[in-house]
């Protein structure tokens, strides 16, 4: 067995509740973050048969503030912001000259001149860094609001169930909250004192499943914990860290920034043309985009596998005697019983059905491409 | 967390105990904790001559892989097919029914004391 190390780092606004509930901890982007309270694979089951709680306040929240912001938007990143309306949240991405991701991106639409774009926590400096630098013919303020605010996401088929179990905790008819959309929410931490705080309240989430990201103030966020933890327990929430995280996204076919997305990769390989919006005037990396990755250029497929054996990232994918690409995320699905992982190979050998191996440390294992995701909710 | 005294144990966090001329060996709930639920398990086959230090096998959870090494020199003379079929016992019972293998030991090798062990993992 070789040496686990958990170096000391920042602290969530949960970290006393997480300690309390006996969570192990790890190292994520400078951030100590539960990495599971009691078993990977419950809380992997508990999202998708029930609800999980997951702390991802690491999340960068930075407002993009100003008249000009969804023109600014639409320059900066890659899919065109000023169409979103208010209320409404798009998945995005942004890109650096070379068409390589700088990071993917959640936008939310707050007002007609406000923007909350949601990066990761590993690439807070960088994405702060080149909005700030392209505000340059803008009129527009970058805010970083991450250490001011905290992130809780309840996900799992009983999520909306947990959040209208929870007294402390209104929101208006979350039944017609639609998937990318968000409201105001509040939470009444104490109704003697009028003690409330205003929570944005999103259909979003990262696990494959129906659920909700709720954000707010960090002071706020341990008594909201506490109060879904407490009505959550009866409808089977359960806290759930980022292992579980990690193997919920990889079956929906989710991708990791670092392992599926990167700045030597465009996102036409990572299944993500679609985010871009080619027909804008112009945005970072649009020359790049439009000359493409090249026609050999590695893409991103699913690969399935029999047994229980487990390709993991940076192992080749082999077809025959020759390396044709590489694993990014790979793990024994919980939900499916099989390995699965994503991979990028060669173009030639991305087709659905394609039979390759997968080398695991010496050991060849055949795998099928297979579509994406490996597992989807039922309607 | 658990480190039996009546046990010796390895840097690479593996318990074993010793009686007559064959060692079990399994790993410590230290091990299993950091690992998370274990998924799959790879032991080497009865018969085999491992030497110490050397990797003979794999324990694999849903992050992470990690590999078994002999703690000495010897003969395997058992593997644990229950944990093979059901390697959730290591996370469930790490010093007993999820033991892995029994190695015939060649020479008594040095080990380190539960006390020892403890000091390592900081407890």
């Amino acid at each position: 067995m070789s040496e686990p190390s958990t170096p000391v780092s920042r602290l969530s606004p949960l970290h006393d509740q997480h300690v309390a509930l006996g969570a192990s901890f790890t190292d994520f982007a400078g951030w100590q973050m539960p990495v599971r309270y009691t078993s990977d694979l419950a809380e992997h089951h508990a999202v998708r048969t029930a609800a999980g709680l997951f702390d991802i306040s690491h999340m960068a929240e930075i407002a993009v503030i100003g008249e000009a912001a969804g023109a600014f938007l639409d320059e900066a990143l890659a899919g065109r912001l000023s169409a979103l309306s208010v209320g409404k949240a798009k998945y995005s991405l942004i890109l650096d000259e070379h068409g390589g991701i700088i990071d993917d991106l959640i936008v939310y639409r707050i007002t007609d001149h406000e923007f909350l774009v949601v990066a990761n926590a590993s690439n807070r400096d960088a994405v702060v860094a080149a909005l700030t630098q392209r505000t340059a013919d803008h009129a527009v303020a970058i805010d970083d609001r991450t250490d001011a605010t905290a992130l809780i996401a309840v996900q799992g088929p009983a999520a909306r169930a947990v959040l209208e179990a929870t007294s402390a905790f209104v929101a208006p008819e979350l039944d017609e909250l639609k998937y990318y959309a968000w409201t105001t929410g509040a939470f009444v931490a104490d109704p003697a004192s009028d003690d409330s705080v205003a929570v944005l309240v999103a259909r979003t989430g990262y696990t494959g499943e129906d659920g909700f990201e709720l954000y707010l103030d960090t002071a706020h966020a341990a008594g909201l914990w506490a109060a879904l933890l407490e009505a959550g327990a009866p409808l089977g929430l359960q806290p759930c860290g980022l292992a579980s995280r990690d193997t919920l996204r990889l079956e929906a076919g989710m991708p990791l920034y670092g392992h599926e997305l990167g700045l030597s990769i465009q996102p036409v390989q990572a299944g993500l043309g679609r985010v871009v919006v080619t027909d804008k005037p112009h945005f970072v990396g649009k020359e790049a985009i439009e000359r493409g990755p090249g026609d050999d250029a590695r893409v991103l497929v699913g690969l399935a596998a029999e047994g229980r054996r487990a390709a993991r990232a940076g192992y080749p994918v082999m077809a025959g005697d020759e390396v044709v690409g590489e694993i990014t995320s790979g793990a024994l699905s919980p939900t499916l019983g099989h390995p699965i992982a994503m991979a990028f190979v060669h173009p030639a050998h991305a087709a659905v059905g394609a039979q390759l191996d997968l080398d695991v440390r010496g050991s060849r294992i055949p795998a099928t491409v297979v579509p994406l995701p490996f597992y989807k909710k039922e309607a | 967390m658990s480190v039996p005294a009546d046990l010796q144990y390895t840097a690479e966090h593996e318990w074993v105990r010793l009686e007559g001329d064959v060692a079990t060996v399994g790993i410590t709930q230290y091990a299993a904790d950091a690992l998370g639920d274990v998924v799959y398990v790879d032991l080497p086959k009865v018969g085999a001559s491992v030497s110490s230090g050397s990797i003979v096998g794999e324990v694999e959870s849903t992050k992470s892989v990690g590999e078994l090494y002999a703690p000495l020199d010897g003969e395997v003379v058992e593997a644990n097919q229950a944990v093979v079929d059901a390697p959730e016992t290591i996370n469930a019972d790490p010093y007993g029914d999820g033991w892995l293998v029994k190695v015939r030991v060649s020479e008594t090798p040095a080990l380190l004391s539960a006390d020892e062990y403890r000091a390592l993992i900081g407890q």
